[in-house]
């Protein structure tokens, strides 16, 4: 033990003195034709806009600025090392900027709300609702507690309610098949395009009209939107489990409902987890078709199937429209703390679907230690 | 590596299915994929205690006649077939036998290494008797067939210590090493071996062709191979199989490997085996 430890010791220090070629550096002689275009093109384009040309404004300066950045650094790589290498670099900074483009509105809206949020975060909002709290009171009184749990719970039903449905059809679609799943894939991708206003309207019609406003309507409304995505998403994962896994079931006697159940299902558990992530990340912020089903409420009711209920969305959308400053103060909050808890639910979601084969979950471990004490016995 | 290939225990010789290696017997088999005919009234006698191998240039139905053996090629949609295919005088597609009975009897390890990647590597093992809901009671009696057919599959002395690791962590050979103790530990009175070793570099080649010597005794072992040499080294019987462009596949000649190699009746089945087409 000691020794091989040594000796993978002093391997590792030889290892540290060899001299080793490393890929994918940030080279000078690849960073220095960037900053010497890209000053270079300022310089040209100022010169331009505020020397020759009765020019002005900020964007179309930018704008020129990328154009000719983007042209002297090709010119300046194509003079050192040839076209073939200076188109290759000029796809690579365009596709850079692309990235980068992206990320920005990420980064502002994550940001902003973090900013705005951030005033009136404290522990009280996690456990007092609004119960005792007026629009004139201050921003940090009262809390979204009762909106948290509302959140949490329709979602929860939603995912209980879609995710079934939706895993079923997808094994439908994919194992099963037949002259059926055409339209049954059909009308999935038709649900996928009801706007979230008509999925509302519709449970208000068929559901609280009956029986009134309450969380559980709110979470049949929400797992209509669910469903499309969840199925979509899971069809597809389970089509990439590679046929010879199938056939290796059967071959072995299995029946085709054991080969979905034992092989193809635990075969696609992460990508089943990302539809699921999916699945959420669809329902978990819209307002809309809870604004006909919940019906909203200042104080906290944990009970989905009866009364009316909040959610955080609904819970931002009402305080966002009062004109006092510490009701919207409180809106903003709210927001950042579902952003918050998006994040959470992913991180669960990766950790529950990402886990490896062999991994002995709470339940499985229990019934392990169950089996070695009987065989003891 | 006959020292890694462990002895049946006294224990095991009757768990399971398989009571004895059983004859499987082709007669007048023909098949298509819709309306396009693949095989041409094959008849073939495979043998219990023997290795039979088909041999014969691509496309020419041997892999398709191998699917029909454990009805396999029922799972292709257009798939239809005509003929007899007996196991010990029944007939496994008319008899009284359902289909993953039969499956379970007539065992598969096919061309690319498909071990099961959410299943550990002691999981995958057990994964035919988990599979067909067949019942070992205890953990030592599980442990001991995990141990056994992975032995029979020599591959036991190389993963003793990872049976916890999952099966697609292993090399290309092991992995399909895995597959044929995955296949025998349900101990089936036939094997069926489709390439098993096309994907795989000659050390785990070598390997495997021991364990098919090893496991002949034990079980009914009938296997696609386009390699010549290795037909003439793990078979015993060889059936020869080659179609015409557009025509459906045919058996020109079978018989012992010995007079197939050497002497064989039909001139084009020396052509083949001397390498000169195909």
């Amino acid at each position: 033990m000691t020794t091989a430890s040594t000796e993978l010791r002093i391997e590792r220090e030889t290892q540290a003195l060899e001299d080793r070629v490393r890929f994918r550096r940030l080279d000078v002689d690849d960073a220095m034709p960037v900053c010497g275009a890209g000053l270079s093109a300022f310089c040209l384009v100022w010169l331009v806009y505020e020397r020759l040309t009765p020019l002005s404004g900020g964007l179309g300066f930018w704008l020129s600025w990328y154009g000719v950045f983007l042209a002297v650094h090709w010119l300046v790589v194509r003079e050192r090392s040839g076209p073939l290498a200076a188109a290759d670099r000029l796809a690579t900074v365009v596709l850079t900027t692309a990235g980068l483009c992206l990320l920005v509105p990420l980064t502002l809206i994550v940001g902003y709300t973090a900013y705005r949020g951030w005033a009136a975060l404290r522990p009280t909002f996690f456990v007092k609702d609004l119960r005792y709290t007026g629009s004139l009171s201050k921003a940090t009184d009262g809390g979204g507690a009762h909106a948290i749990v509302g959140t949490l719970e329709q979602v929860g039903l939603a995912v209980l309610i879609s995710v079934p449905l939706g895993v079923a059809t997808a094994v439908f679609l994919n194992e099963v098949g037949g002259r059926l799943a055409r339209p049954v894939r059909l009308i999935v991708d038709t649900m996928s395009a009801i706007p979230s206003i008509v999925a509302g309207l519709f449970i208000f019609a068929v559901i609280v009209l009956t029986f009134g406003q309450n969380g559980f309507a709110g979470a049949l409304a929400l797992s209509v939107l669910m469903l499309p995505t969840v199925t979509r998403t899971s069809e597809v994962v389970l089509r990439l489990v590679p046929g010879g896994l199938r056939e290796a079931s059967l071959a072995l006697g299995a029946s085709e409902w054991r080969t979905t159940r034992d092989v193809v299902l635990p075969t696609a558990r992460p990508g089943l987890a990302t539809a699921v992530i999916l699945g959420v990340a669809r329902a978990i912020g819209e307002t809309a078709p809870l604004l006909l089903t919940i019906g909203g409420a200042f104080v906290m009711n944990a009970d989905p199937f009866h009364g009316k209920q909040d959610a955080l969305p609904y819970f931002v959308y009402r305080l966002i429209r009062f004109p006092q400053n510490a009701q919207v103060q409180r809106a903003w909050t709210g927001a950042l703390v579902l952003l918050a808890l998006v994040l959470v639910l992913f991180v669960i979601a990766r950790i529950i679907g990402g886990r490896g084969p062999g991994h002995a979950g709470p339940f499985k471990r229990r019934r392990r230690r169950r089996l070695d004490m009987k065989e003891h016995a | 590596m006959s020292a890694t290939v462990q002895t049946l225990p006294a224990t095991s010789s009757r768990r399971g299915l398989g009571i004895a290696p059983a004859r499987l017997t082709a007669r007048a088999v023909s098949a298509w994929f819709g309306d396009h005919k693949v095989l041409e009234r094959v008849s073939l006698d495979m043998a219990p205690r023997r290795v039979t191998a088909l041999i014969g240039p691509s496309g020419c139905g041997k892999s398709t006649f191998l699917r029909i053996l454990n009805r396999m090629h029922e799972l292709v949609p257009s798939a239809s077939l005509a003929g007899t295919v007996e196991l010990d005088g029944l007939d496994i597609y008319r008899g009284p036998r359902s289909t993953t009975e039969t499956r379970k009897r007539i065992g598969m390890v096919f061309q690319k290494p498909n071990p099961f990647p959410a299943m550990s590597v002691a999981d995958n093992v057990l994964s035919g008797l988990k599979l067909s809901r067949m019942k070992l009671s205890s953990r030592a009696e599980r442990r001991e067939l995990v141990e056994h057919a992975l032995g029979r599959a020599g591959l036991w002395n190389e993963v003793k210590s990872r049976l916890e690791t999952p099966g697609g962590a292993l090399s290309g050979g092991q992995q399909q090493r895995l597959c044929i103790a995955r296949a025998l530990a349900v101990r089936p009175q036939v094997l069926l071996m489709d390439e098993p070793c096309s994907a795989l570099d000659p050390t785990s080649t070598r390997r495997i062709e021991d364990t098919i010597a090893e496991i002949s005794e034990e079980v009914t072992v009938v296997i696609v191979t386009h390699n010549m040499q290795q037909a003439q080294r793990v078979s015993h019987d060889c059936a020869f199989f080659l179609a015409g462009e557009n025509e459906p596949g045919y058996i020109v000649e079978s018989g012992t490997t010995e007079k197939m190699f050497s002497e064989p009746d039909d001139t084009r089945t020396l052509d083949y085996v001397r390498g000169r087409f195909g």
